[in-house]
Protein backbone atom coordinates (compact mmCIF):
# COMPACT_ATOMS: atom_id res chain seq x y z
CA UNK A 1 0.00 0.00 0.00
CA UNK A 2 1.32 3.52 -0.70
CA UNK A 3 2.34 5.07 2.37
CA UNK A 4 0.37 7.98 2.03
CA UNK A 5 -2.89 6.77 0.75
CA UNK A 6 -5.35 7.40 3.36
CA UNK A 7 -8.51 6.82 1.47
CA UNK A 8 -10.54 4.64 3.88
CA UNK A 9 -8.35 4.78 6.53
CA UNK A 10 -9.70 6.62 10.06
CA UNK A 11 -8.56 9.04 11.82
CA UNK A 12 -8.56 8.46 15.49
CA UNK A 13 -5.19 9.70 17.08
CA UNK A 14 -2.33 11.35 15.76
CA UNK A 15 -0.39 8.33 15.89
CA UNK A 16 -1.88 6.59 12.78
CA UNK A 17 -0.15 8.66 10.66
CA UNK A 18 3.44 9.29 9.61
CA UNK A 19 5.26 12.30 8.99
CA UNK A 20 4.73 11.75 5.29
CA UNK A 21 1.00 11.57 6.23
CA UNK A 22 0.84 14.65 7.92
CA UNK A 23 2.87 16.66 5.30
CA UNK A 24 0.33 15.29 2.67
CA UNK A 25 -2.67 16.30 4.54
CA UNK A 26 -0.63 20.06 5.35
CA UNK A 27 -0.36 20.10 1.66
CA UNK A 28 -3.85 19.59 0.34
CA UNK A 29 -4.98 22.19 3.07
CA UNK A 30 -2.90 24.83 1.42
CA UNK A 31 -4.66 23.98 -1.63
CA UNK A 32 -8.04 24.91 0.19
CA UNK A 33 -7.02 27.80 1.40
CA UNK A 34 -6.22 28.94 -1.80
CA UNK A 35 -9.75 27.45 -3.05
CA UNK A 36 -12.18 26.92 -0.02
CA UNK A 37 -15.18 26.38 -2.34
CA UNK A 38 -15.21 23.41 -4.61
CA UNK A 39 -17.81 21.08 -5.08
CA UNK A 40 -15.83 18.58 -4.34
CA UNK A 41 -18.39 16.71 -1.78
CA UNK A 42 -21.07 17.47 -3.87
CA UNK A 43 -22.72 13.41 -3.84
CA UNK A 44 -21.61 12.82 -0.51
CA UNK A 45 -23.59 12.66 2.56
CA UNK A 46 -20.95 13.17 5.92
CA UNK A 47 -23.27 12.65 9.78
CA UNK A 48 -21.84 14.58 12.12
CA UNK A 49 -22.11 12.66 15.59
CA UNK A 50 -21.79 15.05 18.37
CA UNK A 51 -22.73 13.56 21.64
CA UNK A 52 -21.49 15.90 23.78
CA UNK A 53 -21.58 19.63 22.45
CA UNK A 54 -18.58 20.99 21.11
CA UNK A 55 -19.58 24.37 18.99
CA UNK A 56 -16.31 25.63 18.18
CA UNK A 57 -15.38 22.02 16.51
CA UNK A 58 -18.43 21.27 14.99
CA UNK A 59 -18.97 24.49 13.42
CA UNK A 60 -15.67 24.06 11.77
CA UNK A 61 -16.66 20.35 10.49
CA UNK A 62 -19.87 21.56 9.15
CA UNK A 63 -18.41 24.89 7.10
CA UNK A 64 -15.72 22.64 5.87
CA UNK A 65 -18.78 20.35 4.51
CA UNK A 66 -20.54 23.02 3.00
CA UNK A 67 -18.52 24.97 0.94
CA UNK A 68 -17.74 21.69 -0.31
CA UNK A 69 -20.99 21.56 -0.99
CA UNK A 70 -21.08 18.41 0.87
CA UNK A 71 -24.82 17.20 2.86
CA UNK A 72 -24.48 16.86 6.99
CA UNK A 73 -26.58 15.02 8.91
CA UNK A 74 -26.21 14.11 12.52
CA UNK A 75 -26.69 15.96 15.76
CA UNK A 76 -25.14 18.23 18.03
CA UNK A 77 -25.82 17.06 21.48
CA UNK A 78 -26.42 13.21 22.98
CA UNK A 79 -30.14 14.47 24.41
CA UNK A 80 -31.49 14.79 20.52
CA UNK A 81 -29.82 11.21 19.84
CA UNK A 82 -31.34 8.08 20.27
CA UNK A 83 -28.01 7.26 22.74
CA UNK A 84 -30.97 9.30 25.00
CA UNK A 85 -33.05 6.04 24.92
CA UNK A 86 -30.61 4.05 25.97
CA UNK A 87 -29.11 2.81 22.68
CA UNK A 88 -25.52 1.71 22.29
CA UNK A 89 -22.94 3.29 20.55
CA UNK A 90 -22.74 0.18 18.58
CA UNK A 91 -26.09 0.33 17.49
CA UNK A 92 -26.07 3.80 16.72
CA UNK A 93 -22.72 3.62 14.59
CA UNK A 94 -23.93 0.50 12.58
CA UNK A 95 -27.18 2.91 11.26
CA UNK A 96 -25.51 6.15 11.00
CA UNK A 97 -23.12 4.21 8.24
CA UNK A 98 -26.71 3.39 6.01
CA UNK A 99 -26.88 6.70 5.70
CA UNK A 100 -23.71 8.14 5.11
CA UNK A 101 -20.16 7.92 3.23
CA UNK A 102 -18.35 8.98 6.61
CA UNK A 103 -18.67 9.71 9.88
CA UNK A 104 -17.23 12.87 12.08
CA UNK A 105 -17.58 11.89 15.50
CA UNK A 106 -17.54 13.43 18.99
CA UNK A 107 -17.68 11.43 22.25
CA UNK A 108 -17.60 11.94 25.54
CA UNK A 109 -15.74 8.91 27.03
CA UNK A 110 -12.23 8.30 26.34
CA UNK A 111 -11.36 5.63 23.33
CA UNK A 112 -14.99 5.90 21.90
CA UNK A 113 -13.77 6.82 18.52
CA UNK A 114 -11.20 3.97 18.17
CA UNK A 115 -14.53 1.37 19.22
CA UNK A 116 -16.68 2.91 16.80
CA UNK A 117 -13.85 3.03 13.73
CA UNK A 118 -14.02 -0.41 14.45
CA UNK A 119 -17.71 -1.03 14.06
CA UNK A 120 -18.21 1.28 11.09
CA UNK A 121 -18.44 0.24 7.86
CA UNK A 122 -17.30 3.83 6.34
CA UNK A 123 -14.16 5.86 7.43
CA UNK A 124 -14.50 8.01 10.91
CA UNK A 125 -12.93 11.29 12.00
CA UNK A 126 -12.52 11.69 15.56
CA UNK A 127 -13.63 15.53 16.39
CA UNK A 128 -12.32 14.32 20.24
CA UNK A 129 -13.19 10.86 22.47
CA UNK A 130 -13.27 12.47 26.35
CA UNK A 131 -9.99 13.32 27.46
CA UNK A 132 -8.06 11.27 24.99
CA UNK A 133 -7.58 12.82 21.21
CA UNK A 134 -8.32 15.45 18.96
CA UNK A 135 -6.09 14.91 16.12
CA UNK A 136 -7.74 17.77 13.81
CA UNK A 137 -6.60 19.95 16.33
CA UNK A 138 -3.25 18.73 16.18
CA UNK A 139 -3.44 18.87 12.36
CA UNK A 140 -4.52 22.29 12.80
CA UNK A 141 -1.91 23.35 14.86
CA UNK A 142 0.96 21.71 12.49
CA UNK A 143 -0.68 23.50 9.98
CA UNK A 144 -0.20 26.74 11.36
CA UNK A 145 3.34 26.27 12.44
CA UNK A 146 4.25 25.64 9.28
CA UNK A 147 2.25 28.33 8.17
CA UNK A 148 3.89 31.15 10.20
CA UNK A 149 7.12 29.56 10.17
CA UNK A 150 7.31 28.29 6.33
CA UNK A 151 8.72 24.54 7.53
CA UNK A 152 8.24 22.44 10.59
CA UNK A 153 12.00 21.72 10.97
CA UNK A 154 14.22 22.52 13.52
CA UNK A 155 11.93 24.75 15.74
CA UNK A 156 11.94 25.87 19.40
CA UNK A 157 8.77 25.32 20.77
CA UNK A 158 7.24 26.69 24.10
CA UNK A 159 4.29 25.13 25.46
CA UNK A 160 2.76 26.83 28.00
CA UNK A 161 0.35 26.16 30.98
CA UNK A 162 -1.63 22.66 31.50
CA UNK A 163 0.98 20.61 30.14
CA UNK A 164 -0.24 17.56 32.25
CA UNK A 165 -4.06 17.41 31.41
CA UNK A 166 -3.77 19.26 28.10
CA UNK A 167 -4.84 16.71 25.06
CA UNK A 168 -3.77 19.02 22.57
CA UNK A 169 -0.56 19.79 24.35
CA UNK A 170 0.41 15.62 24.07
CA UNK A 171 -0.42 15.09 20.79
CA UNK A 172 1.66 18.35 19.36
CA UNK A 173 4.90 16.86 21.29
CA UNK A 174 4.00 13.76 19.21
CA UNK A 175 3.66 15.04 16.37
CA UNK A 176 6.66 17.92 16.69
CA UNK A 177 8.94 15.06 17.32
CA UNK A 178 9.29 13.72 13.71
CA UNK A 179 10.79 17.55 13.55
CA UNK A 180 13.73 18.10 15.17
CA UNK A 181 12.19 20.77 17.80
CA UNK A 182 13.24 21.62 20.67
CA UNK A 183 11.13 21.87 23.52
CA UNK A 184 10.44 24.31 26.12
CA UNK A 185 7.92 23.35 28.88
CA UNK A 186 6.65 26.06 30.97
CA UNK A 187 3.96 24.89 33.69
CA UNK A 188 3.17 25.07 37.27
CA UNK A 189 5.12 22.04 39.23
CA UNK A 190 2.13 20.13 39.69
CA UNK A 191 1.04 20.25 35.64
CA UNK A 192 4.25 19.33 34.26
CA UNK A 193 4.18 17.45 31.28
CA UNK A 194 3.81 13.70 31.81
CA UNK A 195 7.21 11.00 31.87
CA UNK A 196 4.74 9.17 28.63
CA UNK A 197 4.35 11.94 26.92
CA UNK A 198 8.42 12.75 27.49
CA UNK A 199 8.93 9.86 26.33
CA UNK A 200 8.04 11.25 22.59
CA UNK A 201 10.99 13.73 23.13
CA UNK A 202 13.42 11.19 24.51
CA UNK A 203 12.56 8.40 21.69
CA UNK A 204 13.72 10.98 18.99
CA UNK A 205 16.98 12.13 20.96
CA UNK A 206 15.60 15.53 21.23
CA UNK A 207 15.88 18.26 24.25
CA UNK A 208 13.51 19.49 26.60
CA UNK A 209 14.00 22.40 29.03
CA UNK A 210 11.48 22.74 31.72
CA UNK A 211 10.60 25.79 33.49
CA UNK A 212 8.25 27.81 35.67
CA UNK A 213 7.93 31.35 34.34
CA UNK A 214 6.93 32.45 31.30
CA UNK A 215 9.09 35.82 30.49
CA UNK A 216 11.87 33.08 30.62
CA UNK A 217 11.34 31.16 27.42
CA UNK A 218 10.34 34.32 25.51
CA UNK A 219 13.10 35.40 23.82
CA UNK A 220 13.86 32.07 22.53
CA UNK A 221 11.21 30.50 21.07
CA UNK A 222 9.62 30.52 17.29
CA UNK A 223 6.05 29.65 18.41
CA UNK A 224 4.74 30.10 22.44
CA UNK A 225 1.76 27.89 22.37
CA UNK A 226 -0.68 28.84 25.31
CA UNK A 227 -3.17 26.76 27.21
CA UNK A 228 -5.55 26.93 29.76
CA UNK A 229 -5.03 26.57 33.11
CA UNK A 230 -8.22 25.18 34.99
CA UNK A 231 -8.81 25.91 38.65
CA UNK A 232 -10.56 22.43 38.90
CA UNK A 233 -7.02 20.94 38.53
CA UNK A 234 -5.28 21.86 41.54
CA UNK A 235 -6.34 19.93 44.63
CA UNK A 236 -5.73 23.24 47.14
CA UNK A 237 -7.13 26.83 45.77
CA UNK A 238 -4.15 28.24 47.41
CA UNK A 239 -1.56 26.47 44.61
CA UNK A 240 -4.06 27.67 41.78
CA UNK A 241 -4.20 31.48 43.33
CA UNK A 242 -0.34 31.19 43.71
CA UNK A 243 -0.01 30.38 39.72
CA UNK A 244 -2.44 31.78 37.87
CA UNK A 245 -1.09 35.25 37.13
CA UNK A 246 2.30 33.72 35.82
CA UNK A 247 0.73 32.50 33.03
CA UNK A 248 -0.86 35.37 31.17
CA UNK A 249 0.47 36.73 28.63
CA UNK A 250 0.54 40.37 27.94
CA UNK A 251 1.73 42.95 25.21
CA UNK A 252 4.61 43.51 27.49
CA UNK A 253 5.78 40.08 27.17
CA UNK A 254 6.14 40.12 23.45
CA UNK A 255 8.99 42.83 23.62
CA UNK A 256 12.19 41.10 22.83
CA UNK A 257 10.42 38.23 21.39
CA UNK A 258 11.88 36.81 17.75
CA UNK A 259 10.33 38.44 14.80
CA UNK A 260 9.41 35.78 13.27
CA UNK A 261 7.64 34.13 16.55
CA UNK A 262 3.64 33.77 16.70
CA UNK A 263 1.64 33.02 19.65
CA UNK A 264 -0.90 29.96 19.23
CA UNK A 265 -3.68 29.09 21.39
CA UNK A 266 -6.08 26.12 20.84
CA UNK A 267 -9.01 28.40 22.19
CA UNK A 268 -11.56 28.76 23.94
CA UNK A 269 -9.13 31.82 25.80
CA UNK A 270 -10.33 32.66 29.30
CA UNK A 271 -7.97 35.28 30.80
CA UNK A 272 -4.36 33.67 29.73
CA UNK A 273 -3.88 35.80 26.96
CA UNK A 274 -4.98 39.59 27.61
CA UNK A 275 -7.14 41.19 25.00
CA UNK A 276 -4.95 43.92 23.92
CA UNK A 277 -2.38 40.96 22.19
CA UNK A 278 -5.14 40.35 19.76
CA UNK A 279 -4.14 43.02 17.66
CA UNK A 280 -0.87 42.81 17.53
CA UNK A 281 1.46 40.72 14.49
CA UNK A 282 2.39 38.18 16.70
CA UNK A 283 -0.94 36.89 17.56
CA UNK A 284 -2.64 34.06 15.18
CA UNK A 285 -4.72 32.20 16.93
CA UNK A 286 -8.03 33.01 15.24
CA UNK A 287 -6.50 33.01 12.19
CA UNK A 288 -4.98 29.57 13.46
CA UNK A 289 -9.07 28.31 14.46
CA UNK A 290 -9.64 29.82 10.55
CA UNK A 291 -6.64 27.09 9.24
CA UNK A 292 -9.07 24.52 11.35
CA UNK A 293 -11.39 24.56 7.98
CA UNK A 294 -8.97 23.87 5.26
CA UNK A 295 -6.80 21.16 7.25
CA UNK A 296 -10.59 19.23 7.84
CA UNK A 297 -11.38 19.96 4.36
CA UNK A 298 -7.46 18.09 3.19
CA UNK A 299 -8.77 15.33 5.64
CA UNK A 300 -12.67 14.79 4.33
CA UNK A 301 -10.92 14.51 0.49
CA UNK A 302 -7.89 12.42 1.37
CA UNK A 303 -10.01 9.89 3.36
CA UNK A 304 -12.88 9.65 0.85
CA UNK A 305 -10.41 9.21 -1.23
CA UNK A 306 -11.51 12.14 -3.62
CA UNK A 307 -7.83 13.89 -3.88
CA UNK B 1 13.13 -35.21 39.09
CA UNK B 2 11.16 -33.48 41.20
CA UNK B 3 8.64 -33.63 38.88
CA UNK B 4 8.03 -37.50 39.05
CA UNK B 5 7.54 -37.64 42.56
CA UNK B 6 5.01 -34.73 42.20
CA UNK B 7 2.95 -36.42 39.39
CA UNK B 8 3.09 -39.84 41.23
CA UNK B 9 0.19 -38.34 43.46
CA UNK B 10 -1.87 -37.97 40.24
CA UNK B 11 -0.30 -38.97 37.42
CA UNK B 12 -1.76 -38.08 33.77
CA UNK B 13 -0.47 -40.25 31.09
CA UNK B 14 -0.95 -37.53 27.88
CA UNK B 15 -1.66 -33.96 29.16
CA UNK B 16 0.01 -30.69 30.62
CA UNK B 17 1.07 -29.79 33.76
CA UNK B 18 1.07 -26.15 34.83
CA UNK B 19 3.79 -25.57 37.50
CA UNK B 20 4.53 -23.03 39.69
CA UNK B 21 1.08 -20.85 39.50
CA UNK B 22 1.03 -18.55 42.49
CA UNK B 23 -1.40 -20.12 45.09
CA UNK B 24 -4.14 -17.34 45.07
CA UNK B 25 -4.17 -17.46 40.76
CA UNK B 26 -4.65 -21.01 40.24
CA UNK B 27 -8.37 -20.52 39.95
CA UNK B 28 -8.02 -17.50 37.63
CA UNK B 29 -5.95 -19.48 35.46
CA UNK B 30 -8.29 -22.29 35.10
CA UNK B 31 -10.82 -19.20 34.18
CA UNK B 32 -8.57 -17.57 31.66
CA UNK B 33 -7.75 -20.96 30.06
CA UNK B 34 -11.35 -21.88 30.00
CA UNK B 35 -10.70 -24.97 31.71
CA UNK B 36 -13.99 -24.79 33.46
CA UNK B 37 -16.04 -24.87 30.14
CA UNK B 38 -13.92 -27.62 28.72
CA UNK B 39 -14.42 -31.43 28.44
CA UNK B 40 -11.14 -32.03 29.06
CA UNK B 41 -10.14 -33.73 32.46
CA UNK B 42 -8.32 -31.30 34.57
CA UNK B 43 -6.83 -31.51 38.14
CA UNK B 44 -5.35 -28.80 40.62
CA UNK B 45 -3.35 -28.64 43.62
CA UNK B 46 -3.12 -25.50 45.59
CA UNK B 47 -0.47 -25.13 48.61
CA UNK B 48 2.21 -27.53 47.43
CA UNK B 49 5.63 -26.98 48.73
CA UNK B 50 7.71 -25.15 46.12
CA UNK B 51 11.32 -24.13 46.30
CA UNK B 52 11.01 -21.15 44.44
CA UNK B 53 8.09 -19.65 46.20
CA UNK B 54 6.86 -21.00 49.71
CA UNK B 55 3.71 -22.26 48.60
CA UNK B 56 2.61 -22.79 44.74
CA UNK B 57 -0.10 -24.19 42.83
CA UNK B 58 -0.07 -26.24 40.18
CA UNK B 59 -2.97 -27.38 37.56
CA UNK B 60 -2.78 -30.92 35.37
CA UNK B 61 -5.16 -31.41 32.25
CA UNK B 62 -5.34 -34.91 30.46
CA UNK B 63 -4.76 -34.86 27.20
CA UNK B 64 -4.58 -30.92 26.45
CA UNK B 65 -1.20 -29.57 24.59
CA UNK B 66 -1.41 -25.70 24.46
CA UNK B 67 0.11 -23.45 21.67
CA UNK B 68 2.40 -20.70 22.62
CA UNK B 69 -0.25 -17.78 22.22
CA UNK B 70 -3.02 -20.02 24.27
CA UNK B 71 -0.56 -20.98 27.48
CA UNK B 72 1.38 -17.31 26.95
CA UNK B 73 -2.54 -15.65 27.67
CA UNK B 74 -1.98 -16.47 31.91
CA UNK B 75 1.35 -14.51 31.37
CA UNK B 76 -0.12 -11.64 33.43
CA UNK B 77 -1.11 -13.28 36.05
CA UNK B 78 1.89 -16.23 36.53
CA UNK B 79 4.50 -14.71 34.88
CA UNK B 80 6.52 -17.60 36.48
CA UNK B 81 4.83 -20.29 35.53
CA UNK B 82 6.24 -22.96 33.55
CA UNK B 83 4.74 -25.93 31.27
CA UNK B 84 5.45 -29.72 31.37
CA UNK B 85 3.97 -31.85 28.48
CA UNK B 86 3.49 -35.30 29.63
CA UNK B 87 3.52 -37.91 27.17
CA UNK B 88 2.89 -41.73 28.18
CA UNK B 89 3.68 -40.78 31.99
CA UNK B 90 6.95 -39.09 30.84
CA UNK B 91 8.06 -35.57 30.69
CA UNK B 92 8.76 -34.81 26.84
CA UNK B 93 9.07 -30.89 27.52
CA UNK B 94 9.41 -28.04 29.56
CA UNK B 95 8.85 -24.20 28.93
CA UNK B 96 8.21 -21.43 30.32
CA UNK B 97 4.90 -19.27 30.09
CA UNK B 98 6.01 -16.00 27.85
CA UNK B 99 4.48 -12.42 28.71
CA UNK B 100 2.42 -11.73 25.61
CA UNK B 101 2.70 -8.84 23.67
CA UNK B 102 -1.19 -8.10 23.48
CA UNK B 103 -3.96 -9.02 26.42
CA UNK B 104 -7.14 -9.26 26.28
CA UNK B 105 -10.40 -9.73 28.36
CA UNK B 106 -9.89 -10.31 31.66
CA UNK B 107 -8.32 -6.90 32.83
CA UNK B 108 -10.17 -3.88 33.57
CA UNK B 109 -9.08 -0.38 32.22
CA UNK B 110 -7.88 1.92 35.10
CA UNK B 111 -9.72 4.85 33.41
CA UNK B 112 -13.03 5.14 34.57
CA UNK B 113 -14.09 7.21 31.56
CA UNK B 114 -12.90 4.60 29.74
CA UNK B 115 -15.38 2.99 26.77
CA UNK B 116 -14.39 -0.39 27.65
CA UNK B 117 -15.72 0.18 31.32
CA UNK B 118 -19.52 1.61 29.51
CA UNK B 119 -19.82 0.02 26.57
CA UNK B 120 -19.86 -4.03 25.89
CA UNK B 121 -16.24 -3.64 24.38
CA UNK B 122 -14.02 -6.41 24.95
CA UNK B 123 -10.82 -4.83 26.36
CA UNK B 124 -7.52 -5.30 24.93
CA UNK B 125 -3.97 -4.02 25.78
CA UNK B 126 -0.63 -3.46 24.59
CA UNK B 127 1.72 -4.92 27.15
CA UNK B 128 4.96 -3.54 27.87
CA UNK B 129 7.61 -4.59 30.91
CA UNK B 130 10.40 -1.78 31.82
CA UNK B 131 13.04 -2.42 33.75
CA UNK B 132 12.26 -0.95 37.51
CA UNK B 133 8.54 -0.42 36.43
CA UNK B 134 7.05 -3.35 35.94
CA UNK B 135 4.48 -4.54 33.80
CA UNK B 136 1.94 -1.99 32.13
CA UNK B 137 -0.55 -1.93 29.77
CA UNK B 138 -1.52 0.65 27.34
CA UNK B 139 -5.69 0.60 26.55
CA UNK B 140 -6.19 -0.11 22.68
CA UNK B 141 -8.93 2.19 22.87
CA UNK B 142 -8.33 5.00 26.05
CA UNK B 143 -4.51 4.73 25.50
CA UNK B 144 -3.87 5.02 28.83
CA UNK B 145 -1.74 2.93 31.19
CA UNK B 146 -2.50 0.41 34.47
CA UNK B 147 0.26 -0.30 36.48
CA UNK B 148 1.20 -3.50 37.48
CA UNK B 149 -0.03 -2.46 41.23
CA UNK B 150 -3.59 -1.20 39.36
CA UNK B 151 -4.73 -4.33 37.81
CA UNK B 152 -8.09 -5.73 38.62
CA UNK B 153 -8.72 -8.85 36.92
CA UNK B 154 -12.77 -9.81 35.82
CA UNK B 155 -14.77 -12.49 34.21
ZN1 LIG C 1 -9.10 2.17 28.48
Amino acid sequence: MNPTNLKNRNLISISDYSKEEYLKILDLAEEFEKYPRQDTLKDYVIASLFFEPSTRTRLSFESAISQLSGQIVGFTDASSSSTQKGESLKDTIRTVCNYSDMIVMRHPLDGSSRYAGEIATVPLINAGDGSNQHPTQCMLDLYSIRKTQQSLDNLKIALVGDLKYGRTVHSLVEAMSNFNTEFHLVSPVELKLPSTVKRFIKNANLNYYQYTELEDVMDVADIVYMTRIQRERFSEPLEYEKVKNSYILTKDLLQGSKDNMRVLHPLPRVNEITEDVDDHPKAYYFQQALNGIYVRQALLTAILGLK
Amino acid sequence: MDNKKELKVSAIENGTVIDHIPKDKVLRVVRILGLDESEDLALFGINLDSKKFRKKGLIKVSNKFFKDEEINKIGLVAPNASLITIKDFKVVEKRQVEMPEEIGGYVKCINPKCVTNHQNVYPQFKVYVREGEGIRLKCHYCEKTTKQSEMEFVG
